[in-house]
């Protein structure tokens, strides 16, 4: 595979093949010289159509730790903002020799559309394409679920049995998506919990449990908790009465942390809205893997861009 | 194609000993102290994966048996170092091993089974330097096979095989591959 658009496309041995290689990654960060000469001399682009501040510096400390060029190019203040297309972009991008690029877009799909136009002859990394996919950040929760279950004997192992739920606004949420293919191919057991209007039609053909009560779910003892940001900026209807009845009874909130075991992971994608999906005490407990999560996602974006990149016509 | 052993594990052990023997020699000299027992301070034996791990844990073994504290390994991975990466299949990188006192001021004795082109070596070093600064590196390899492309030599030679490029050439080990043996084919 030259190019990440998603985690269906990913089996069991390359996912485990991935997590290993961020395994090795992460001790770049602990050494003398954080940096890496392997991509010396490539270019990475990171085309960003959407507001991100995590993915997109993540990917920019990993491209940079692994020593290639990486330049930045957001929506606003480029030509796009001028009308221009995402073909002429890319082609424009195509033409300044770019190895890599790495694409959000508000349009599910668009990183697919790149892989498969002849616009452009690079490596394309989906950072997140409307309410589809966002690979690396379900690839750098399996690092964190992995990290915390097995520690230093991390290497080569999958999930096996772990159980796995994601509460909130699935139906919007392109890393619930990668994370519910990628927690089955590594052989979690993923329940999803939501009120009834947050689910999308057809979630009966997942590969998941559906649940609608959140107290429920808690009491059913989960490994992992991972709460999601309820995504206001695609909400184009009333999906919940109002915010406060939804912290109440989808929010996971100082009295519902108490009941989860003490080794239950709580993990978040960010942003956070604290108060509403997540309270701030459940953030800052040390249940919590928020941080850990985006220290381990430079780790990910180094070993997908070493796959990608570091051999001629790469491959995951 | 006809399958030559020309090492057989005796003989491993044997070169493991002697080269043991003459990194300790080495160092007195080079630290300064002329008297017994204080060679191998200031010792680290680094393993290039993965075969020259198992190398350097069994010479740490010997250097241990002769003078107590100076076997301390770890390994060395230089897969991100490689100048051939971009013409092979992608490659998995194994884990580096920093012993805990790190290398800084320390001599370095990177260990490996077979000395060919010398270009792992020149991607060790560049590796090396990233971790911190030794005083000193030497390179102990099982085997010296020639063909160097590269200004690199071994400081300490288990055995030394000219071979033909085209002959294929392999170091077996226990740990490793659960026989042992140096096979030429």
């Amino acid at each position: 595979m030259r190019h990440l658009l998603s985690t269906k496309d990913l089996d069991l041995s390359t996912a485990v093949g991935i997590l290993d290689v961020a395994e090795d990654m992460a001790d770049v960060a602990t050494r003398e010289v954080k940096k890496l000469p392997t991509l010396r001399g490539k270019t990475v682009i990171n085309l960003f159509f959407e507001d991100s501040t995590r993915t997109r510096t993540s990917f920019e400390v990993a491209a940079k730790r692994l020593s290639a060029d990486l330049i930045n190019f957001s929506a606003k203040g480029s030509s796009v903002s001028k009308g221009e297309s995402l073909k002429d972009t890319a082609q424009t991008l195509a033409a300044m020799g770019a190895d890599a690029v790495v694409i959000r877009h508000s349009a599910s799909g668009a990183a697919q559309v790149l892989a498969t136009s002849d616009w452009i002859d690079a490596s394309i990394l989906n950072a997140g394409d409307g309410t589809h996919e966002h690979p690396t950040q379900a690839l750098l929760d399996a690092y964190t679920m992995r990290k915390r279950l097995h520690g230093a004997a991390s290497r080569g192992k999958d999930l096996d049995g772990l159980s796995v739920t994601i509460v909130g606004d699935i139906l919007h949420s392109r890393v619930a998506r990668s994370n519910v293919w990628l927690l089955q191919t590594l052989g979690a057991h993923v329940t999803v919990v939501a009120p009834a209007t947050l689910l999308p039609s057809g979630i009966e053909t997942w590969p998941v449990a559906v649940g609608y009560d959140l107290d429920e779910a808690v009491d059913a003892n989960p490994d992992v908790v991972m709460m999601l940001r309820i995504q206001a900026e695609r909400m184009n209807a009333a999906f919940f009465p109002n915010t406060r009845e939804y912290a109440r009874e989808w929010g996971l909130d100082d009295e519902r942390l108490a009941r989860l075991r003490p080794d239950t992971m709580v993990m978040h994608p960010g942003p956070m809205v604290r108060g509403l999906e997540i309270s701030a005490s459940a953030a800052d407990s040390s249940r919590s893997t928020v941080l850990a999560q985006v220290a381990n996602g430079v780790s990910i974006r180094m070993a997908v861009l070493y796959l990608l990149l570091a051999s001629e016509g790469g491959q995951l | 194609m006809t399958v030559r052993t020309v090492l057989q594990p005796a003989d491993i052990t044997r070169a493991l000993t002697r080269i043991s023997h003459e990194i300790l020699e080495s160092q007195r000299g080079f630290s300064g102290h002329g008297s017994l027992g204080h060679g191998g301070a200031g010792l680290v034996l680094l393993g290039i994966p993965t075969r020259g791990v198992v190398l350097a844990q069994r010479i740490g073994a010997i250097l241990e048996s002769i003078e107590p504290g100076s076997g301390v390994t770890g390994s060395l991975d230089v897969t991100m170092y490689r100048d051939d990466l971009a013409g092979q299949p992608t490659r998995a990188p194994s884990p580096t091993q920093i012993p805990a006192g790190g290398i800084d001021g320390k001599t370095v004795v990177l260990v490996d089974d077979v000395l060919y082109s010398g270009r792992t070596i020149r991607a060790a070093l560049d590796a090396l330097a990233d971790h911190g600064r030794p005083r000193a590196v030497r390179l102990a390899v099982l085997v010296d096979r020639g063909h160097r492309e590269l200004p690199i030599r071994a400081d300490f030679v288990g055995k030394n095989l000219p071979t033909s490029a085209d002959e294929k050439f392999r170091v077996r080990l226990d740990e490793v591959d659960g026989f042992e043996g140096v096979e030429i084919e």
